[in-house]
Order: C-alpha cells, then structure tokens, then sequence
C-alpha cells in the first residue's frame, strides 16, 4: 500500500489526454462514416443478391466479426504494405481498418432491418406506383432506419471505446495518452482514473444524446 | 518463405494453446462470478443491486484495453504484485464479468412474474423457486447469447499479447519479427482465430434453434 494519490502531473500533461479523447471521436466518427456507407451498399445488394455474392458478403461479415480487432489493425498498418504497394499513416490505416469493422458489423444491423420492413409498406409503393429505386429510397431505407437508429448508436459507441486499440500502432488518442502518461510520470493509477471517467463520461454522454435522437426521430412521424 | 514458417508452427502451437487456455480460464471464471453477481443484481438488496449496476455499467463503459493497462499496471503501484498472465485473466475476467451478469439478468426478467408468483403460491422457498422454477427455464435464454459471447473472451484475450504474454497474437508477431513474413503469419493467425469463433458462434446459433420453441 502506502500509494498517494497526486493528479499534479495528470493535469499538467492533460492536453495529451484532452487531444486523445478529441481524436478518438473524430476516428470513431469518420469510421462508423464509412462503415454505414459500406454497410448501407452491401446489405441492399444481399437482400436482392444471388447466392454467390450473399456468400461472398457473409464471408467478409463472417470472417471480420470472428476475428480480434488488433489482428485486423496489425493486418492491414504491417501487412498489406508488404503485399501491396501502398503506404499510409498509422491513423489512415486505423481509419480503413475501423471502417471495415464497422461495416461487417452495420452490413448484419441494416440487413435485419431491412428484412422487418413489413410487406404491406413495398405493396403499398408498388400500389401508388413507384418505382423499385424510389420504393428503396423512400420507403425500405426510412423505415429500417428507424428500426436499426437503437442497434446503429450502439455499435457507434461500441467503435468509439475500439479506438483504444489504436495505440497499439502509436496513433496518439486517448489511451495512447494514457500510456504515455504512465511510462512518463508513473502517476498509474491516476491517470487510468481519469482516463476511465473520460471514457464513462464520453460514452454515457453519448449514449444519452443518441437516445433522444432515437425519441425524437420515432415520435417525428 | 514456406520452411520458414513451418520451422515456426510449434511456437505459434505453443501460442495458440495459450490463447486457448486464457479464454477458458476466463469464460470459466467469469461464469461462476457472474451468476452470483448477477443473480444479486436481480434479487439482492438495494445496496447490492447498486455496487453490481455500477460495476457493471463501468466495466461495460469502457475498452478492455484500458482495464487491461489499469488491472496490469496499476496493480502493483497499490502493493498487489500478480504475474502479468493473472493479471491478464483477472482484468479480462472483469469484463466477462459484467457481461455474464447482464445476460443473466435478461434471461431472468424473460421469465414471466407469474411463475415465480405460482411458486410461491405452492409454497417454494426462494432457493426451491430458483433451482426448479426460474433458473430451468432462464437457462434457455441464457446459454446462447452465452456461448456467443465466448468469442469475445478469444477476441479480447489477443490484448493481452500487449503484456508480453506470448499469446497467439504475440507468437505470430515475434515470428514475423525473424522472418518478415508479415502477411502470410497475419493470415495463418486470422484463421486460427476464426476457426474457434465461428464454430463458437455456429453453436450459438444451434443452441438458439434448439431452444426455440420455447418463445411465444
């Protein structure tokens, strides 16, 4: 025992924390960007798919949701340069890699919801005559997203404490702030609780605000 | 390209039994003290139902990564000195943990409040009206988002590889730090990962179906 607490240096080096945190939403933010768009184009093209190209979309569903998060962020910031001739920063390739998670994730989200779009609402498209990319457009696509909003600002929180495990290639957010801090101050337990609570609170806050677009879209209509 | 890795397949063996062996010490553990922090939150007194709520709803709060530093690092400033690889397993049993407890909570409140009030009609105790009445039939409920949730404990455990632990994730990183075979060891590894997850989840999936008659 005989361990003080002394948040001094926490505070003095909190702008490595407070810029962490900034750039853990923005990564979060522009992934699930991208995620929705990848998820949105597969899971309309599964549900009118044959069989080859639902194989071909499971098996990328499959194969990222089996596999852990810092495989993929190693696979593709150590791997695919040494394949392919490319060459990106450590965030852009966190980014790729993010989006990619999320994807696989919000591809399974959309497709559930557009198969609870009830028959009666297509019908009634096809009945006043529209057609099938309008029908998608303003009748399948507002619908599921009301039914996936709840299941869509989970995974964006869920992503939001995933680019933690951007720190394992050195994209300084917030937990790579938190180590720096640790390995610079030994002030350890200090700075994982804070670090903690700025989690807790982010996410909460998050969560919170999510909820009442949530409500608020629901009760529009 | 190809000797080189084979030369290395028993290290990444070695690895991959490692990885295997935290991901049942931690499923293993976290089931134990789930239920029994679960079955608090659901029947306990308020004081109880409060500290289980808020360990759980912090532990869920936030990445495993950052329980991991903390459970690793943090540990030995306050005094308690554990070898890095209990470290490992308490930290991901914590948030196993508190998943477990939120799957067994919902798989009791599914349980319609009519069946514990006959039970209670009857004449059970509470311990009789747990073990023949809510539990029997939570058990349903319980053990295929359970199973399914197994894969996040093989997932979450390549973090551990963070600590010198030479997990699967870690195996394959030292042996592309001899061999420079990135992109084949990334792959091998990917599907060794997915083998045990998918069949994971399959089962979940069998279980689910199995169990199926049972929703209204």
């Amino acid at each position: 025992m005989g361990y003080t607490l002394n948040f001094n240096l926490i505070w003095r080096h909190f702008d490595k924390l407070s810029g962490g945190l900034l750039l853990s939403l923005e990564l979060a933010l522009i992934s699930i960007a991208i995620g929705i768009a990848i998820g949105l184009v597969l899971a309309v093209w599964y549900v009118s798919a044959g069989r080859i190209v639902r194989g071909v979309i499971a098996a990328y569903v499959e194969f990222i949701r089996n596999v852990p998060l810092i495989l993929l962020v190693y696979l593709v910031f150590y791997g695919l340069p040494t394949v392919i001739d490319i060459a990106y920063s450590a965030q852009t390739s966190f980014v790729a890699t993010l989006a990619l998670y999320s994807g696989a994730y919000l591809v399974e989200v959309f497709r559930s919801g557009l198969e609870a779009v009830p028959r009666g609402q297509i019908d009634a498209g096809k009945a006043i005559g529209l057609t099938p990319w309008q029908r998608l457009l303003h009748v399948r696509l507002p619908t599921m997203m009301r039914i996936t909003l709840p299941a869509l600002s989970n995974t964006f929180i869920s992503l939001f404490k995933d680019t933690s495990v951007a720190s394992v290639i050195s994209v300084p957010e917030l937990t790579y702030g938190a180590q720096w801090i640790n390995f610079n101050t030994f002030r350890i337990v200090e700075v994982y609780l804070v670090v903690t609570a700025m989690y807790l609170v982010t996410g909460y806050a998050l969560l919170f605000a999510l909820r009442l677009v949530e409500r608020w879209y629901r009760t529009a209509r | 390209m190809l000797s080189q890795i084979a030369y290395a397949l028993p290290f990444l063996a070695e690895g991959f039994a490692l990885t295997l062996w935290v991901s049942l010490l931690v499923v293993v553990l976290s089931l134990f003290a789930g239920v029994i922090l679960g079955v608090g939150l659901v029947y306990g007194p308020a004081p109880l139902r409060w500290a289980v709520r808020i360990f759980s709803d912090t532990i869920r709060g936030i990445p495993i990564l950052v329980l991991i530093f903390f459970v690793y690092y943090g540990l030995p400033a306050v005094g308690v000195h554990l070898q890095s690889f209990w470290a490992a397993v308490l930290a991901l049993t914590l948030f196993k943990t508190a998943q477990v407890v939120e799957y067994l909570r919902g798989a009791v409140a599914s349980i319609p409040k009519g069946q514990s009030e006959a039970a209670m009609a009857i004449g059970l105790t509470f311990r009789q009206r747990l073990a023949y009445v809510i539990f029997p039939q939570a058990f349903r409920r319980f053990l295929p988002p359970w199973i399914n949730g197994v894969t996040d404990a093989v997932k979450g455990s390549a973090l551990v590889s963070l600590l010198g632990i030479t997990d699967l994730m870690q195996a394959i990183n030292q042996v592309i730090g001899r061999t420079y075979e990135a992109m084949p060891l990334y792959i091998l590894g990917a599907l060794l990962y997915f083998a045990v997850n998918y069949a994971l989840s399959y089962a979940s999936r069998r279980l689910e179906q199995r169990f199926a008659f049972i929703r209204e």
